[in-house]
């Protein structure tokens, strides 16, 4: 009797269990601001959806990964995802995964493996394609004519190589627009202003630079600070682009002193349980899915600063 | 002073006459003086050929216009940005002079950052703020110079500490954000002016005038000397080496402060990732270039500023040449080593050498 309850008891549990999706989530650890964003991102999307998420904070160690990545598989959970900290070493425990039919999602850095088949997707943000959309919007506003001072990151940044190879893709089809000025501001707000203090001087006061295209929205803001302590106006003198979307950038972009950025979303838990979904309703999902963000202007900046302010 | 050595050697064959002596006595006094000029002389002379450089290669590089009431141009920018790293380098003086030194000053100017501005969007006054940022540099000083002191820690291991734990401790207080202010009162320290030149500079002055006086036209000076040439032998002579010890800390914490308080001011918010990051071994290397022994107890603060004023025109240099950013850092290697060399007198000695025989060659 006794034991009939007992078993009856559990196989409700397990009814239950069965009935909400259950994602392993292996993340890298919590070494910046925006990694953490970036977890407590998931975590809201998997309540708000009703998910069981079972999250695994890996300390900066793949090991630590690949351990969490089996005790999912041994739980049987509908789903993993994996943000991983290096590139190889991926290959045993993913076709573990397939072999259990758990579809497993690749976001934020990439892995390399032959075998495209053993992951469901890649859901990352494409460095290049944030280049592009910057140019373009830049090449837009000055109709193809204009000398940008250029702002890089740290020399020998994944970031910095990949934003500035796809603003300069962009660049080439115009031949009146011409970088004049290039500097590492390694990706601070201090350097970014000591360097730009530098190109002012070198380029009459300014008056030969038509736009600043830095990097990242820190070396952006300290940019701004360079050019207003020069006695020009950031934002109608010289246009400011960047990259990042960070709220202090949003601010500068209401006040009029900024004039357009690219957002870096840390929101990629959304499409990463999109993706398990589809898969497990049976439709198809795309190898590589891009969440580049969107370009931000000044037109919608204080309303977004007040949304991000509050976050 | 061969010369002197040579008539003390050739008199002692004969009798020494008293005259014969004094004028030794006076040549062996001098050869200090002759050699402290001979001091200045490579320092000077590797500036002026930085500056020479620039005007290479931007003609209006030494053209300084008078608007907004302050004075503008690249010169200007030189001294302004100098001004940390100068700060540093006269504490760092202090502190190499004594026979140790301090790696945690960079991380001292990011801890004084965050709790500046951390104080700031509160609503206490800004003197308050001020005193408050100056004592946590002092304390952060003494905290190293009684490591070192006291404690007999090795200096570079006492400082060490500091400079891993106090990026953290920064950290910590802005809550691994970058908290941003908005007053211009403390704003005035990185951005103000005052007859015409950047606060920042002025501060550097005053710092030296002050640090130059108390070593100078006190015995404190000879005092760090002393306890720099050899700790024990001093402190038989009546000196106690572990208080001057604690001073020249305190004093290369104070430094800290102010510069850390410059580089917030200048951005008008704190970052604690990157403050200062790096900025002990520029003061490290202004100190060198200004002619001072690691070893301790030869320094002098004029030189050290100069050294900070020679890495600021190579940084400004390389950003104004237009070269690609990878190579800044081995450009910067190279300079700083023409300038090291330049100063060795062994160098010199040898450079002369192949001329002459060079020289001969062609005969």
């Amino acid at each position: 009797m006794h034991i009939r309850i007992i078993i009856l008891s559990i196989s409700i549990l397990m009814i239950n269990k069965v009935a909400a999706t259950t994602i392993g989530f292996s993340q890298v650890g919590s070494e910046s601001g925006w990694r953490t964003s970036f977890s407590e991102s998931v975590k809201a999307q998997a309540q708000a959806r009703g998910i069981e998420l079972k999250f695994s904070d890996a300390q900066q160690k793949q090991e630590n990964q690949i351990k969490a990545v089996r005790s999912f598989i041994a739980q049987g959970v509908d789903g993993i995802i994996i943000a991983p900290v290096v590139e190889t070493g991926w290959k045993p425990v993913l076709r573990e995964a397939k072999r259990a039919r758990i579809p497993v999602v690749i976001v934020d850095r990439n892995i390399k493996v032959k075998q495209q088949s053993l992951f469901l997707t890649r859901i990352a943000s494409d460095f290049e394609e944030e280049g592009e959309k910057i140019a373009n919007w830049l090449m837009a506003q000055t109709k193809g004519e204009c000398a940008i001072a250029e702002l890089q990151g740290t020399v020998g940044a994944t970031a910095a190589i990949d934003r500035a190879k796809g603003f300069n893709r962009v660049l080439a089809k115009f031949p009146k627009s011409k970088i004049i000025r290039s500097q590492t501001g390694e990706f601070t707000r201090s350097k970014g202003k000591e360097v730009m203090e530098s190109f002012l001087k070198a380029e009459q006061g300014g008056k030969n630079i038509c736009a600043v295209w830095a990097h990242n929205d820190e070396m952006a803001l300290g940019a701004i600070q360079a050019i207003k302590e020069a006695g020009l106006k950031p934002g109608t003198d010289i246009l400011i682009v960047s990259v990042d979307g960070v709220p202090d950038y949003f601010k500068a972009m209401a006040e009029g002193e900024a004039n357009a950025t690219v957002e870096l979303s840390p929101h990629l838990g959304g499409p990463s349980f999109d993706a398990i979904e589809a898969h497990l309703a049976g439709k198809k999902v795309q190898k590589l899915i891009s969440t580049t963000g969107d370009l931000f202007t000044q037109d919608t900046a204080a309303a977004e600063y007040q949304k991000r302010r509050l976050q | 002073m061969k010369d002197s050595i040579q008539t003390v050697s050739a008199g002692a064959d004969h009798k020494l006459s008293e005259q014969d002596l004094a004028e030794a006595k006076a040549a062996r006094y001098q050869a200090g003086k002759s050699n402290s000029v001979g001091r200045y002389i490579w320092p000077v002379c590797a500036l002026a050929l930085l500056l020479a450089v620039n005007l290479l290669l931007d003609a209006s590089f030494f053209s300084i216009s008078y608007q907004d009431g302050r004075f503008y141009g690249s010169l200007i920018d030189i001294l302004n940005r100098s001004a940390p790293v100068a700060l540093l380098a006269i504490g760092m003086s202090l502190v190499i002079a004594t026979g140790g030194i301090d790696l945690s000053v960079g991380a001292v100017m990011a801890i004084v950052g965050a709790v500046c501005a951390n104080l700031l969007i509160t609503d206490i006054s800004v003197f308050a703020v001020i005193i408050i940022g100056l004592s946590t540099g002092i304390l952060a000083g003494v905290i190293n110079g009684a490591l070192v002191s006291y404690l007999s820690i090795q200096p570079i291991v006492a400082t060490l500490l500091l400079m891993v734990a106090g990026r953290g401790v920064a950290q910590l207080i802005n809550q691994g954000q970058i908290v941003t202010f908005q007053n211009d009162t403390f704003s005035a320290i990185g951005v103000g002016n005052w007859l015409g030149l950047p606060m920042p500079v002025w501060l550097v002055i005053a710092t030296l005038l002050f640090c130059q006086l108390l070593v100078r036209r006190t015995a404190l000076g000879l005092f760090i000397e002393a306890v720099g040439c050899n700790a024990s032998a001093s402190r038989y002579m009546g000196i106690n080496d572990r208080h001057v010890k604690l001073f020249a800390y305190a004093m290369a914490g104070l430094c800290a402060a102010m510069a850390g308080m410059i580089a917030t001011a200048d951005i008008q918010g704190s970052d604690a990732n990157n403050a200062g990051l790096w900025l002990e071994l520029d003061a490290i290397l202004a100190v060198v270039i200004g002619g001072a022994a690691l070893t301790g107890g030869r320094f002098s603060l004029a030189l050290s500023i100069i050294g900070a004023l020679i890495i600021q025109t190579l940084a400004t240099t390389i950003i104004v040449s237009g070269l690609p950013a990878k190579f800044n850092l081995l450009i910067k290697a190279i300079v700083i080593l023409v300038v090291l060399l330049l100063q060795s007198e062994k160098f010199r000695n040898q450079c002369k050498q192949l001329l002459r025989i060079s020289a001969r060659g062609d005969v």
